[in-house]
């Protein structure tokens, strides 16, 4: 029983964490906003080399073979510094799902697009029946997307984009047009669908891990505005009505952590039973987010309200992602119907499943 | 990450569960703010000391198990799952044995730790006072040093467990010249001593829970001090303070809580017209899972030589706002039946217990610092907030 990172795992977190601070900036961000295509290619580059978009790719196929576990302290990071670049969508959603589907069905065409999008060369989105546009699909160059239980695999080529504006000006969101055909289909029936269940919860995970670091940088950000802000001939956050604001941030943040550590740890042992734990950590990261988002906005006072003030680059994108891969109703739902099973695991002794009871492969 | 216990914790946990399986009693006890219920709480505590399993984490020469923090889930996990009763002498073992632990002497732990851990001596807590609630550097209450003794003077209030209780622990003003949270000292004080007078308070559920103590020249002798004279305050806030913050309420109580509360929704889902009920109970269940597992998250980094920080401040608040939630949630479950509760219904003692139970969360945020001073010291040594 160890629930620590390893010195690895968070070392490669400070590592990205680093780059993002100096080269992710508020101004940048609002430089993009500015773009036509919203997408910096340097940037891109830059991750790729950091190794982020090799992360899950098996080493056979090009990449660092690393596992979600290894990669959820990354997510968060990426949510601090409220990334635009849909870094997280290709590397840890779209190329999880082709390394999947390559285990399963192998061929030159996935092998040879795997190694592309682990050295970053191509951009890989998905498009899953939960979400009903998909970001940044203008600079996709390919798509793998859902059709029934099917995942098709379409070249960009082939998909018309209906591009629409977002509440978040770092987003640019499409429906995409594209008719499935039996060339594009890489897998069908029963293991198609698994293969999205799995791609729903990496994609809710890893949307809880950005809303849990965009939660972080918004409670820091009001934290610096109430020590430095006067009023009354003092700092603003010397109240006590203030503190206690940030206060209730804090509390969902530490205690969203945790639920987020361990879905991403049975993720990764347990792909095909992680439902309850991401649906879990998918809440309370939404909860947290949009809580510092209110709070911190209210914080800042009138600024907040402006689109000067920067805090709503973050909040903006916590109130889109709170919807995304799934939004409270669908994962409580979830978490309703487990509770309801006759033979759901309840109570203290089942925290961890009922590994202990000698049944290796039961974690629920 | 390696969330599976070892072979090693699994025979440990099997170890509880088959004692506590032969030993946790039929049937309820009667509450412990009860004359009878006081001593059949008592000899529980006897009957866990004589299998070793008063306070697993002490060490084995004073009764305990030398388990770390992992194995102490464990124990509280089927505790809890087992039903049995609640510990008497939480005050002692859970807030009073890890300060012992840190700063007392050999002697003071061979004396107070092993009679704590055979369940002879049962301890109520002694921080407050009329003047000094949440402002507990307001302290007043003196102990002034004559010769190896000390003389206390002056009043305690909202003591728990002090109407039964054979000891107190707490906080007295040893240097008259001094103020807020200087010249403070850790004393602990025998209330069978003369000068000194017990009343009773009675608390919401009618029982007297808690007490308030009065000191009229009672002596002392200065083995009873912990640690340095005047250093009492540092004691009382120290990392024993943090770690006590992190046992007094294990999560194990809150999951078992939720766990009764989904089979009463189960049980209750067909006359539910509240349509926030459903959510509810799917937040209660989550709340008490994320407790569990920030707990297990703290105690992982602290069996690696970590320190816990800043951030189990947050502990208390979530704990103690999900317990009322939980009881909530309960007694619109229960509907009408909980005023009464529940006589003449088929599962009556189990509403009786839910009732209990919500009148006492009404305490969680108010006991072991409000959770308004918890927000205070969040925002300043978590977030880092100016003070003024």
């Amino acid at each position: 029983m160890d629930f620590t990172f390893s010195e690895e795992q968070q070392f490669f977190e400070s590592t990205l964490a680093d780059f993002l601070k100096d080269n992710v900036t508020a101004e940048q961000i609002r430089q993009r906003w500015e773009s036509a295509e919203g997408f910096d290619k340097t940037t891109w580059q830059s991750l790729a080399e950091l190794g982020i978009t090799a992360a899950l790719v098996q080493e056979a196929n090009g990449g660092l073979g690393l596992s979600f576990e290894d990669c959820i302290l990354l997510m968060q990071a990426c949510g601090r510094s409220a990334l635009p670049e849909p870094i997280i969508e290709h590397s840890f959603i779209a190329a999880a799902l082709l390394e999947d589907v390559h285990a399963i069905a192998p061929s030159q065409t996935t092998k040879d697009l795997l190694a592309g999008v682990a050295a970053g060369e191509k951009v890989l989105m998905t498009s899953h029946v939960i979400n009903p546009h998909t970001n940044m699909a203008q600079s996709a160059d390919a798509f793998l997307i859902q059709f029934g239980d099917d995942i098709h695999l379409v070249d960009k080529s082939e998909v018309q984009l209906k591009t629409m504006k977002s509440l978040d000006p770092s987003r640019r969101m499409s429906s995409l047009d594209w008719q499935p055909s039996a060339k594009s289909c890489l897998l069908n029936g029963v293991k198609g669908s698994e293969l999205w269940q799995r791609t729903l919860n990496r994609g809710a995970l890893a949307t809880a891990a950005q809303l849990l670091g965009l939660a972080e940088a918004m409670v820091s950000q009001a934290v610096k505005y109430a020590s430095d802000r006067e009023q009354f001939g003092k700092p603003i956050g010397t109240n006590q009505a203030v503190k206690h604001l940030l206060a209730d941030c804090a509390v969902q943040i530490e205690f969203a952590k945790p639920v987020i550590h361990r879905a991403a740890y049975t993720v990764s042992v347990a792909p095909n039973r992680a439902d309850w734990a991401v649906s879990h950590a998918k809440v309370c990261a939404s909860e947290a987010a949009k809580l510092a988002a209110r709070h911190c906005t209210q914080v800042f006072g009138a600024m907040g309200y402006t689109w000067e003030c920067d805090l709503h680059i973050w909040a903006k994108r916590a109130w889109v992602l709170d919807k995304e891969w799934g939004d409270n109703g669908f994962h409580k739902n979830r978490i309703h119907e487990w509770l309801l099973q006759p033979k759901a695991l309840l109570g203290p002794e089942f925290t961890f499943g009922r590994r202990y009871l000698g049944d290796a492969n039961e974690v629920v | 990450m390696d969330l599976i216990y070892t072979s090693q914790q699994n025979s440990f946990r099997m170890e509880v569960r088959d004692w506590l399986r032969s030993h946790v009693p039929q049937n309820k006890l009667p509450s412990f703010d009860t004359d009878d219920g006081f001593e059949a709480h008592r000899a529980w505590e006897r009957t866990l000391s004589e299998g070793n399993w008063g306070m697993v984490t002490w060490p084995k020469e004073y009764g305990g198990r030398g388990c770390d923090l992992i194995e102490w889930l464990i124990f509280e996990e089927e505790y809890y799952r087992a039903g049995a009763p609640l510990r008497v002498n939480q005050n002692g073992i859970f807030l009073l044995g890890p300060t012992l632990m840190e700063y007392g002497t050999d002697a003071q732990k061979a004396r107070f730790i092993t009679e704590m851990a055979k369940g002879n001596e049962m301890w109520a807590q002694g921080w407050s006072e009329p003047g000094a609630g949440s402002d507990m550097a307001a302290i007043r209450c003196r102990a002034d040093r004559d010769g190896n003794e000390f003389v206390i003077n002056g009043q305690k209030i909202w003591s728990t467990r002090a109407v039964y209780a054979d000891w107190v622990f707490g906080l007295f003003r040893s240097d008259p010249e001094s103020s807020r949270h200087h010249g403070l000292s850790f004393i602990l004080v025998p209330l069978n001593s003369p000068g000194v007078t017990v009343r009773p308070i009675p608390q919401l559920n009618g029982l007297p829970g808690f007490a308030e103590i009065f000191f009229d020249d009672v002596r002392v002798s200065d083995f009873n001090l912990i640690g340095e004279e005047g250093q009492g305050w540092s004691i009382a806030m120290s990392t024993a303070g943090f770690e006590r913050g992190l046992m007094l309420r294990s999560p194990a109580r809150f999951q078992q809580a939720s766990r009764r509360l989904v089979e009463l929704y189960r049980a209750r889902q067909n006359d539910i017209l509240d349509l926030s009920i459903e959510n509810a109970v799917v937040q209660c269940y989550m709340d008490a899972e994320a407790y569990a597992l920030s707990t297990y998250q703290t105690a992982s980094r602290l069996t690696k030589g970590g320190k816990i920080g800043a951030e189990s401040s947050c502990n208390k608040i979530f704990w103690s706002e999900l317990d009322i939630r939980i009881h909530e949630t309960a007694m619109s479950l229960l509907g009408p039946y909980a005023e009464t509760e529940g006589v003449g219904m088929k599962y009556h003692e189990e509403i009786a217990a839910w009732v209990d139970g919500f009148l006492f969360s009404q305490s969680g945020p108010i006991y072991a610092g409000t959770n308004e001073i918890q927000r205070n010291i969040i925002a300043e040594r978590l977030l880092g907030l100016p003070r003024k």
